[in-house]
């Protein structure tokens, strides 16, 4: 990919995320702040690439490991928490 | 790595998702919908990456998921409910420093010392100490006074990264990257040591954005648009949060971290004048003779954990006075964006009663009594007619037109800005002092 067009897709991205974002009543901004906490461990994906091709069992493997681990604690732990201040606010919604 | 159209095209489709996701989560009726759909997303592209990619440490990648899965969900579950801002504080820290390492790993494995991976890597070891530092303060395990020389070490720091950064470049080598990996923790560190109490929401979401632009950095050297994409969203949106919230402060993102509000003094002195100090049976009297009751909750109901008493404080007041009881909460209050609101639907109090400053302003000329709880820099008059405060400019919740004010606080202490608050001496003032739960259930007592 160019780096032209990774550029291009990066800025309109920060732009639809400002958008979105936005729209988001305040009331909900701390479960927001959880899911939004959870994406951001995608990275996952660039660590489980960096451990498939790592050669034999070494450093970078060893590091990539350690990264798949950091992001999973990132997105699970994310999610839960998210799920359990959303759960708090369903209960409401039902009376 | 050469990724197939195919797999372009899903991991682009899962960027999608998680757009509809943050879009789900606007309103409260779609937002659980909005928690799925991110979580179907990562599922998708976790699941199509370990399909597609030569699989030669299936067991390894496995534990480190699961491990991480149980600890994860356990810690999530576990954790009060008053203790989430410490969590997500910790979660983005840990997400910080996962792009730190895929950073280095993909600088060994491909020789790459490009712009996007370093970015990747300092972007990841500030968001990772810094969120730390918010963590340990949340949790209130350090506090420290903002001191003078901190501004200088920050500049200090950002010249030495920077030297760094240009270093890095010109040697191509791993040892320097690493160097400026830790460069960027210390930095991280520095940055948030010394912001205050009263400025987290801000910084927590300023740390959630540096996560998110880490990840998108590290999408750009690995050409992988669900990485770009997601952490641009993340990045930006996080941005626009504290932009949001540091207008409503009347601050700006610079100030929060390099200048002090503690140093600033104001020339307003309120010796001649005493505060009136209430009783608990006063309070009730006032507030069960009342038809409207607004309640203004702060930090300090957070901090003693008053949300499950001050629902059913309101409850009795509907029920058995028929008060009209509405709760009002400031976008700056407690220690994270919409902290308030997750403690008050913790102890079921109904969302149609919880009201934004714009929504309830107006209501506080009818209202009989309001009850403040925990909150002070946000209700100060000052920072309407008072040029020289530091909270000059800040848009506040204006309980002094209500015909009785209560103020549940400590002490008569001054805010977190240094500020005085002249409500304190009104006629029409009453202060409780004491825990907040603790006045609240002795209040409830004599309903």
């Amino acid at each position: 990919m160019s780096f032209i067009f990774v550029t291009t897709v990066f800025l309109l991205s920060c732009f639809i995320g400002c958008l979105v974002v936005s729209g988001v009543t305040p009331a909900l901004h701390a479960p927001l702040m959880s899911v939004s906490n959870a994406i951001s461990g995608i990275v996952i994906i660039g660590a489980l690439e960096t451990a498939a091709s790592a050669q034999s069992f070494n450093t970078e493997e060893i590091l990539s490991l350690i990264a798949v681990f950091l992001a999973s604690l990132n997105i699970f732990g994310g999610f839960a928490v998210s799920a359990r201040m959303l759960k708090l606010f369903k209960r409401r919604d039902e009376k | 790595m050469i990724i197939s159209e195919r797999l372009y095209f899903i991991y682009l489709a899962v960027a999608f998702l998680f757009i509809f996701a943050i879009k789900a989560l606007a309103r409260p009726n779609t937002a659980r919908k909005g928690n799925y759909l991110a979580m179907f997303g990562m599922g998708v592209a976790v699941l199509i990456t370990l399909l597609i990619l030569p699989t030669r440490n299936d067991f390894g990648i496995l534990t480190a998921v699961t491990l991480a899965a149980a600890l994860g969900i356990f810690l999530a579950n576990l954790i009060q409910i008053t203790a989430l801002p410490q969590m997500i504080a910790l979660l983005n820290g840990v997400g910080g420093l996962s792009s730190l390492l895929v950073g280095l790993a993909q600088m060994l494995k491909e020789n790459t010392y490009s712009f996007d991976v370093s970015a990747g890597i300092v972007i990841g070891g500030i968001a990772f100490s810094g969120s730390l530092v918010a963590f340990l303060k949340l949790q209130n395990i350090y506090r420290i006074k903002r001191l003078p020389f901190f501004n200088l070490l920050n500049i200090l720091l950002w010249a030495a990264l920077i030297a760094t950064w240009l270093k890095f470049y010109e040697t191509q080598s791993i040892n320097t990257a690493l160097i400026l990996g830790a460069m960027a923790v210390l930095f991280g560190l520095t940055l948030t040591l010394p912001v205050g109490g009263a400025d987290m929401p801000i910084v927590i979401s300023v740390l959630n954005a540096f996560s998110g632009f880490a990840a998108s950095f590290i999408g750009f050297c690995l050409s992988n648009i669900a990485l770009i994409i997601t952490g641009a969203l993340v990045g930006a949106g996080g941005t626009i949060l504290a932009v949001f919230m540091t207008r409503a402060m009347n601050r700006n993102l610079a100030a929060v971290f390099f200048k002090s509000l503690e140093t600033q003094k104001t020339d307003q002195t309120f010796s001649g004048q005493t505060a009136k100090t209430g009783s608990v049976e006063d309070a009730a009297y006032f507030m069960q003779n009342a038809n409207k009751v607004i309640i203004v909750p702060g930090y300090g109901m957070a901090a003693a954990g008053a949300q499950h008493a001050l629902k059913q404080l309101a409850e009795i007041l509907e029920n058995k006075y028929h008060v009209a009881v509405k709760f009002a909460i400031h976008p700056v209050a407690g220690r994270m964006p919409g902290h308030m609101n997750v403690l008050l639907a913790d102890a079921k109090v109904d969302y149609a009663k919880v009201f934004g400053l714009n929504e309830i302003n107006p209501d506080f000329e009818t209202a009989d009594v309001a009850y403040v709880i925990g909150a002070n820099d946000i209700t100060n008059p000052l920072a309407k007619t008072d040029i020289s405060s530091p909270l000059y400019g800040m848009e506040i919740l204006e309980v002094s037109k209500a015909k009785t004010v209560f103020f549940v606080k400590r002490s008569l202490g001054s805010g977190y800005s240094g500020a005085q608050n002249p409500l304190f001496f009104k006629n029409n003032t009453l202060m409780l002092y004491g825990d907040a739960k603790k006045i609240t259930e002795e209040i409830i007592a004599e309903l």
